[in-house]
């Protein structure tokens, strides 16, 4: 007599979801067996994070159906999708810092259980699998990757079946990454499913067993990434192939941006302090900062900006002139470019048309003057980069709020280099962005680079600094390590230097 | 000054605190569910009005602070409705709130201006009474005093150890992880709001039927904003909204007493005396904000939109 | 939770048709709650609204007052949006009103005979400078203290009147106004002259519609306008963009202090033509509804004010028309307000019904 095969875990039929201004998710199919580690890949906006909330309860497709162990079901909130056995670790942890791990947990459990009971629970499931945590603490106090295994030990509390990971790695150091992924292995051997959302090829070449590509929403194809290379997976999610970046060496000019033995207290009770920086960008060199977010990377922002003013040690001069006092605008007037982190509310006001969104950095180039506004040349600003970033928008006076997260990058981008700045500041600059504007965004930093402009990029992905730098430096716990040329570095090495963190001593 | 002096000072500032602490307990757990209520002048003047004509009419106080909790919850779930289901601006909608309780509370009082009210009596707890210093000092105070001690030991136990305080905390620090989570934020903030109303009530009720037992217009004279600004420097804690409001309570009574004390001050001056001690209380609590961003629910005033 | 049929939806972009539509639309549901509000009371509903919104204007007199009571609520109004727009809350125009009137009128008290022709502008100005003053307190108190300006400006207004009346029951008092709380009738060289014979609208009407203008042109025009502008709607990128965020929030209070403090002393020394203690009606509150029923744009707001103050006229008519209290005055200002604000949201969300996941 034949054995019967299990039914998958989990299959999705046709899912579709709309949302105003765009279609989401356009007939999804997914299938995920027992026991087994399925990627979705996809670029940012691609649809997987809209998947993953219909999957777990937290919107409801329009139409299509899901089949949880050969069974039609409709999941229509979390907890339904808890109690089916579904369990999601997210990108951005729901964590509420000012309370304690325990009274997380408690919060996130369907059982009604107090906090005081549940912590045996914890520390009991937090053994188990190698992820040490104290019940007790308060989340403000931990970092990034302890407050990853709150959520991981908190899914595993609720023995579920299928286990959705969302972006896990973004936040963690190399030899943290080899940890989970042992978990994760070891989760699957014990016949846990599990969904692992990433765009970071070689992961899921690493870990999973197949892989359902996304791309503007549909499936682009499936894969089995241990038969793939990363080109050819690439090629699914982009449709091309990923260039290659290579920067022509260059003499580096006179030093454009200079920290010396910087320090700083962090002035959130939450945040990071700098201590004892020593910095120095030279005009025609782009250097880049490494180190997983949680290190002091806002706090060096807010310092180099202008933004952070006040009490600390060394000193900062920006074209040889000391700048410890000056505030962000008037280090613009010296020349200074920023392209932060933050898009929306930052880097421009959501509910402001382009053109005036370009006068938020432009006062200095002939947009103001004497106290008035003139918006006929913040207007030809707007239009310039538009067409000279390939920023898809209905005009100039489209609100920021309007663009998708890639164009409104672009623009921002553009609108900086566009004010020719003698020192550019960019931090996260391709985050969320899709690869065609990523690539773009990178050519246009190399020819300002190229240009004689010192540019001082940060970031989280080491891929994108090993394209993009000469010489690439680690912040770790508010340190900096001594920048070296990027031809004398490798990923590995890079990683090393992060695990100067808190984290290390668990690691 | 002698020991009857004394004991109308301290009896003084416990009437004076008792509504403060009422409306302030109040307040803080809305704003703990992140949501700014700033509608609390209106909401007390609504309530004093209730309590009164009810209590007037029936003869019943009882049934005056029922009516009063009544009325308050009802202003209160205006302010719901609009700031938490249809997200308006929390500023605008609580000032709007006021003016609204002002405008109404003077329409529909116009009958019992002037009115007398057998006003609340005091309720002397047997055998506690008696008890020689503290007996009279303590243990004489009317049934609203002593529930507005219960009110901060349920408030305190309620926020630190129950279910339901705890999802009230998450909720003001982060609705939309709250909302992630499954917690119910809506009805969470609906019921803050509707918790806060009703105390608001009652302390509107106090002040008609027990401090100055009668109605005017405008009866409140600004309690109410007092009472946001001591969940301020109260950081948003219920031991210390207890303490600034015995605080404010002697200062207000410090000012009606000051020719026992001898001083010659004009009385306007004298009567400026709590709103200047609540900007100087607000200075000195708001001035370290590494306090603040450590005690204000982080969501406060800002609007939650469960499926944006 | 039980799933309701209909949800809230963000529109893809702002609704221009509810941006204009929504003042109209709140004042529609004034009106119709006005008429159910008179029904109850027994009062015949159509009888009593014409008595209210129509009768008033009826008489050169009657818009004489419709101006006279529109220029305090714009001019606080006018301030005050320019601040809202900068998320910068001055709940105390009534005070910074208040201080101006008594900076006003004391200098018309002291120095009104001596000043002679100049009396006036020198007037204007003092009450210009009192509100600012009064409302240079939450200012310095918000950008060295980082105290909130909404409580601080609410509790001078209690100290402001207070002061008024601390005024008015001793230095100031008229020694021949036996024994009221209010000073001596101004000279008549300080007194505000009226547009026309027959009425009591002042020449205050006109310099508000210049400050109207004004005020359009420093928001559109003016760099400085802009940086207030984005400090309110996104502080981080003001920050970014090296905005000083501490001038923008005293240029925003010295500004609605002022504009407040000229409302006061044109009060002062137009109708009242002396300093007593009862000065305003809430203007400085009522504002606050103008501010935002005009969408804090200075042509919505002199609208807004002009029909803020027909519902004033409206209250006082029918109490002598109709024997109810002037109160309903202050009814219908707050559901104004409520209804605005219900009806704004349909400028960024629209209601959708649900659909139901299928299976």
């Amino acid at each position: 007599m034949n054995e019967v095969l299990p039914a998958p875990r989990l299959t999705l039929r046709g899912i579709t979801k709309r949302y105003p201004t765009i279609l989401a998710n356009d007939a999804i199919d997914l299938t995920v067996a027992v026991g087994e580690i399925h990627a979705v890949m996809g670029e940012n906006g691609a649809g997987k994070s809209t998947l993953m909330k219909i999957i777990y309860g937290v919107t409801r497709p329009d139409a299509g159906s899901i089949e949880w162990e050969g069974r039609l079901v409709s999941i229509s909130s979390p907890a339904e999708a808890r109690h089916l056995g579904i369990g999601m670790v997210f990108q951005h942890f729901a964590l509420f810092e000012t309370l304690s791990v325990a009274e997380n947990i408690s919060l996130a459990l369907d059982e009604r259980i107090t906090p005081a009971a549940l912590a045996p629970r914890i520390r009991d499931v937090a053994q188990r699998y190698g992820l040490p945590i104290d019940p007790a603490r308060l989340v403000h106090s931990m970092s990034v990757g302890e407050r990853q295994r709150v959520e991981i030990v908190r899914c595993l509390l609720q023995s579920p079946k299928l286990l959705i990971m969302d972006e896990p790695t973004s936040v963690l150091t190399p030899q943290a990454v080899q940890q989970l992924f042992a978990t994760l292995r070891r989760l699957a051997g014990e016949g846990m499913s599990i969904l692992y959302i990433s765009h970071k090829l070689d992961e899921i070449r690493t870990l999973c067993d197949n892989a359902t590509v996304l791309r503007a929403g549909r499936v682009s194809g499936t894969a089995r990434p241990r038969e793939e290379s990363n080109a050819s997976l690439a090629r699914l999610m982009v449709g091309s192939d990923l260039e290659e970046q290579t920067l022509i060496p260059r003499e580096a000019g006179e030093i454009r941006l200079e920290l010396k033995d910087f320090s700083m207290a962090a002035r959130d009770p939450f945040g990071t302090s700098l201590q004892h920086i020593d910095l120095a960008v030279r005009a025609g060199e782009i250097v880049g900062i490494a180190g997983v977010s949680g290190n002091g990377q806002a706090e060096l922002l807010t310092a180099l900006s202008g933004e952070a003013l006040g009490a600390h040690g060394g000193s900062i001069s920006l074209c040889g002139q000391a700048v410890d006092a000056l505030g962000a605008a008037e280090r613009r007037r010296i020349g200074l470019g920023f392209v932060p982190e933050e898009r929306l509310g930052r880097g421009a006001v959501p509910a402001m048309s382009l053109t005036d969104n370009a006068l938020l950095t432009g006062a200095r180039a002939g947009m103001v003057g004497h106290g008035l506004v003139k918006r006929s040349v913040a207007r030809l600003a707007a239009r310039a980069t538009i067409s000279d970033f390939q920023v898809k928008c209905a005009s100039e006076l489209s609100a920021a709020e309007r663009l998708s997260g890639g164009n409104l990058q672009k623009f921002i981008v553009g609108r900086e280099i566009r004010l020719a700045p003698k020192v550019m500041l960019a931090a996260q600059p391709t985050w969320g962005v899709d690869v065609g504007a990523a690539q773009l965004i990178h050519h246009a930093l190399i020819a300002l680079r190229d240009s004689g402009s010192a540019v001082l990029v940060i970031s989280e992905e080491l891929d994108e600094l090993f394209s993009l730098c000469d010489r690439i430096a680690v912040l770790t716990a508010g340190r900096l390590s001594p920048p070296q040329p990027r031809a004398q570095l490798t990923v590995e090495a890079v990683g090393l230097l992060m695990t100067g963190t808190r984290e290390s001593a668990h690691a | 000054m002698n020991a009857e002096f004394l004991i109308a000072i301290i009896t003084g500032t416990v009437v004076a605190a008792t509504p403060l602490i009422y409306a302030a307990l109040g307040e803080l757990v809305a704003e703990r569910s992140g949501v700014l209520n700033l509608g609390v002048e209106g909401m007390m003047l609504v309530g004093a009005l209730a309590a009164f004509a009810v209590s007037v009419s029936t003869g019943s106080l009882v049934l005056g602070y029922l009516a009063a909790v009544c009325a308050g919850m009802l202003m209160a779930l205006i302010f719901a409705v609009l700031t938490v289901s249809l997200q308006t601006n929390q500023v605008a909608t609580g000032l709007a709130l006021t003016l609204f309780g002002l405008g109404l509370s003077a329409f529909m009082g116009r009958k019992f201006l002037g009115l007398p009210i057998a006003g609340i009596h005091a309720l002397p707890l047997p055998g506690l009474r008696d008890i020689p210093i503290a007996g009279p000092l303590l243990f004489r105070f009317d049934p609203a005093v002593y529930g507005s001690i219960l009110l901060y030991f349920i408030i305190d136990r309620v926020l630190t150890r129950t279910r339901i305080g705890l999802i009230l905390r998450a909720v003001g620090e982060s609705p939309s992880i709250a909302h992630a989570l499954g917690q119910p934020v809506i009805q969470t903030r609906y019921l803050a709001v509707l918790f806060g109303g009703a105390t608001s009530g009652i302390a509107g009720a106090y002040l008609s039927t027990a401090m100055t037992p009668m109605w005017v217009e405008g009866l409140s004279a600004g309690r109410g904003w007092i009472a946001l600004a001591l969940v301020v420097f109260a950081t948003w804690k219920p031991l210390r909204v207890l303490l600034g409001a015995y605080l404010f309570g002697g200062v207000t009574i410090l000012q009606l007493h000051a020719q026992g004390f001898g001083l010659s001050v004009p009385s306007e001056i004298l009567s400026m005396l709590p709103y200047v001690a609540t900007i100087v209380v607000l200075v000195v609590i708001c001035r370290d904000s590494k306090t603040i961003r450590l005690n204000q629910p982080a969501s406060l005033g800002k609007s939650f939109h469960p499926d944006v | 939770m039980p799933e309701l049929p209909w949800r809230l939806e963000r529109r893809p972009e702002p609704s221009k048709v509810m941006r204009v539509a929504a003042p109209l639309i709140a004042a529609a549901a004034m009106l119709v709650t006005g008429f159910v509000i008179f029904a109850v009371l027994g009062k015949e509903p159509v009888n009593a609204l014409t008595v209210f919104f129509v009768e008033p204007l009826t008489s050169v007199y009657g818009w004489g007052e419709l101006l006279l009571k529109a220029t305090p609520l714009a001019l606080c109004a006018l301030g005050l949006a320019i601040g809202f727009r900068a998320n910068v809350w001055n709940i105390g125009a009534e005070g910074q009103l208040t201080l101006g009137a008594i900076c006003g009128g004391g200098v018309a008290l002291f120095f009104g005979v001596k000043l002679g022709a100049l009396a006036l502008p020198v007037i204007l100005v003092a009450g210009i400078a009192g509100g600012a003053a009064w409302a240079a307190i939450p200012a310095y108190l918000r950008t060295r203290f980082n105290t909130s300006e909404i409580l601080v400006s609410l509790m001078l207004v209690y100290i402001a009147q207070l002061l008024l009346a601390y005024l008015l029951h001793g230095a100031w008092r008229d020694p021949e106004g036996f024994n009221f709380p209010q000073s001596k009738a101004f000279d008549d060289n300080t007194i505000l002259p009226t547009l026309l014979d027959g009425q009591r609208a002042t020449w205050a009407f006109p310099l508000m519609l210049l400050l109207a203008a004004l005020s359009w042109g420093f928001s559109s025009r003016l760099f400085a306008g802009y940086r207030m502008l984005v400090s309110g709607q996104a502080p981080a990128a003001a920050a970014y963009a090296g905005f000083n965020e501490r001038r923008n929030v005293w240029l925003a209070l010295l500004l609605s202090g002022g504009a407040a403090g000229l409302a006061g002393v044109c009060e002062v020394v137009g109708p009242i033509g002396r300093l007593q203690a009862d000065i305003s009606p809430g203007y400085g509150f009522a504002a606050i509804i103008v501010a935002f029923v005009g969408r804090l744009h200075p042509l919505g707001i002199v609208l807004a004010a002009l029909l803020m103050s027909l519902l004033y006229l409206g209250g006082e008519s029918v109490q002598l028309g109709l024997q109810l209290p002037a109160a309903v005055t202050g009814l219908f200002q707050g559901l104004l307000l409520f209804y605005l604000l219900a009806a704004d949201l349909f400028v960024n969300f629209r209601f959708r019904w649900q659909h139901v996941a299928v299976a």
